[in-house]
């Protein structure tokens, strides 16, 4: 399943069916149309911040008269943005490394170990798949909330861990699998330990799963906002989507400064997108082709 | 030969009898997480739903109501209001915002000029987070600041507070939903016709068809389990639409553009009424598990 959304990457496909030029015009009118409606917005956006409200008002489609980047150098210059941007970038990270060392040797387990009720507790992971991470906000509040992690960053990671679980393991056991069990009982006559075969031949094999699912991982975390909402509670723990909503109501009508934290905040996640589209698309719809 | 035979055999006995200790060493830390924080919660989530719970202390047998919270959820019109737009949110998936990524996926099938950009342009909304998304639309739905009531008063309109109708406000959240999430659908179409076999174009060719019967004929058969999933996964994510509500309207004016877990936000985790919320997200994982399943049971069996 992996491999055909991975092929859609590379630009090779079907001939391209030959237009006639009023079709062609045709299709590019509904293309520039849809373009336009994807990104007016966003560019709306960040012209926003560089006008005045007044200009904002007056001149809804132009360009900024006078370009103004006071808003930038006040957002920019808050401690509180940089505080909550770190907050973002930790959970993630954090996240990430603990999905990967988890799930890693769980999918190895499942894909390579045979064990009495192997397929049982692995159809128990899997279960997490149809879960809707909402059903269990509440109950999971309570949990972390008795573990004494309420208002931490833990309190974040731990969940998300979990919910990620699922969808992790079973994209790296179907991954897993591609390596030949032949190698595998190879490497066990030879006489080396699960653990070495997980760690120097499974592990090598699958650097793009890996690379898929920290993809996967990093993005819902970076883009989390229920979770940490109902977890947090000082500002000062705030990931980057809390600090938004915040400064929203803090500054309810100020609408160029809240687009200029708009697109600061939104501007490394666009960055990232541009430089390394292919494998984030690539990760992204792998992540959809769940079962 | 045979010393190797044995050697395998004598592995294979002993990689099963190992097997237990070794697969529990690896995969234990999985599955304590995903007991502790999903599987736990779940059960418990369900017991609460019968306890009239402020979360503080564990429910007593004076707290529990039997069913009552289900019945007072039944009868909120809010809930009701909040069912019906999460359902309004599902048709549109099903009727704009697919039909859409189809259209453009097969109009970015090819090789033609542009393709790449355009896709990456159609994607990127899908990156970026609901918060995000929402306030943007947020300023864009503006009626003082925003295009969208800019355009209507350019043509002659009054200033636009679609935003503060209580009967549009769900309009605004359709408009942001198909915004956000058709790029997504539309590359998993494109990745599923680039999976068709390229000689049954030429073959229909070859028979006269023009484009529309291929696409009739040839793209959508070979898209159907694609599409099948792409619905499948709309559909759940639908009915646990939430993140994208707060920062659009909040549920507002009037509570009438909640959908099933911002009612549950809003009425259950910020009133501090665990019972009542836990009854909401039982519901849900009901109604999820109901749709998961039969759909798979019947739709997707042969996929």
């Amino acid at each position: 399943m992996t491999d055909f959304t991975m092929r859609a990457m590379p630009q090779r496909g079907r001939k391209p069916q030959d237009l006639s030029p009023g079709l062609a015009l045709v299709r590019l009118l509904l293309l520039f149309l849809v373009a336009g409606f994807v990104l007016v917005p966003l560019l709306a956006t960040m012209l926003g911040g560089l006008k005045t409200l007044g200009e904002l008002l007056s001149n809804p489609f132009g360009l900024p008269q006078h370009w103004i980047w006071q808003n930038y150098v006040d957002v920019l210059s808050q401690p509180a943005v940089w505080r909550m941007l770190l907050n973002s970038l930790l959970i993630a990270v954090c996240t990430v490394l603990l999905t990967l060392a988890v799930a890693a040797p769980a999918a190895f387990a499942f894909a390579h170990l045979k064990f009495f009720g192997e397929q049982m507790l692995f159809n128990y992971l899997i279960l997490g798949l149809t879960f809707p991470f909402a059903t269990a906000i509440l109950p999971l509040f309570l949990k972390v909330r008795d573990l004494g992690l309420l208002d931490t960053h833990w309190g974040v990671i731990l969940p998300q861990v979990a919910f990620g679980l699922a969808a992790s393991v079973l994209l790296m056991r179907n991954a897993f699998r591609h390596v030949p069990g032949e190698l595998v009982e190879a490497a066990l006559v030879d006489g080396a330990s699960y653990a070495r075969i997980f760690w120097s031949i499974i592990l090598p094999l699958s650097l793009p799963i890996l690379s898929t699912v920290a993809i996967i991982t990093f993005v819902q975390s970076w883009n989390n906002y229920l979770l940490p909402l109902v977890v947090l509670n000082s500002p000062d723990n705030y990931p980057w989507p809390l600090g938004l909503m915040q400064f929203k109501s803090l500054y309810s009508t100020d609408w160029p400064k809240i687009l200029t934290y708009i697109t600061v905040t939104i501007l490394p996640a666009v960055g990232a997108f541009l430089l390394a589209q292919k494998y984030i698309v690539a990760g992204l719809t792998a992540g959809a082709v769940k079962a | 030969m045979a010393v190797a035979t044995r050697r395998l055999a004598f592995t294979v006995s002993r990689r099963t009898h190992r097997g237990w200790r070794t697969a529990l060493i690896f995969a234990a830390p999985a599955l304590i997480l995903f007991t502790l924080f999903i599987a736990l919660p779940v059960f418990e989530a369900a017991g609460a739903s019968f306890y009239n719970w402020n979360g503080l202390r564990a429910p007593s047998a004076d707290n529990f109501i039997g069913l009552k919270n289900y019945a007072q959820l039944m009868a909120h019109g809010t809930f009701q209001r909040a069912l019906f737009n999460t359902g309004l949110i599902i048709l549109s998936a099903l009727l704009i915002q697919l039909p859409l990524a189809l259209a453009i996926a097969q109009l970015l099938g090819g090789k033609q000029w542009g393709t790449i950009t355009f896709r990456m342009i159609f994607f990127l909304p899908f990156i970026l987070a609901e918060v995000a998304a929402g306030l943007i639309w947020r300023f864009m739905f503006d009626g003082d600041v925003g295009l969208v009531s800019a355009v209507v008063q350019a043509f002659g309109g009054e200033p636009f507070h679609i935003l503060s109708d209580k009967n549009l406000a769900i309009v605004t959240i359709l408009v942001v939903a198909t915004w956000k999430y058709f790029g997504f659908h539309m590359m998993l179409y494109i990745a599923g016709m680039q999976a068709i076999d390229k000689s049954l174009y030429e073959a229909a060719a070859i028979d006269g068809a023009n484009s529309w019967q291929q696409f009739f004929h040839v793209t959508l058969p070979g898209l159907a389990s694609t599409i099948r999933l792409s619905v499948f996964f709309s559909v759940l994510g639908c009915l646990q639409f939430f993140d994208l509500v707060v920062p659009l309207t909040g549920g507002g004016p009037l509570n009438m553009s909640h959908t099933i877990v911002s009612y549950l936000y809003y009425f259950g985790i910020t009133r501090m009424r665990i019972g009542y919320g836990d009854a909401v997200g039982v519901t849900l994982f009901i109604v999820c598990v109901l749709v998961a399943f039969n759909y798979k049971r019947w739709i997707m069996k042969n996929d």
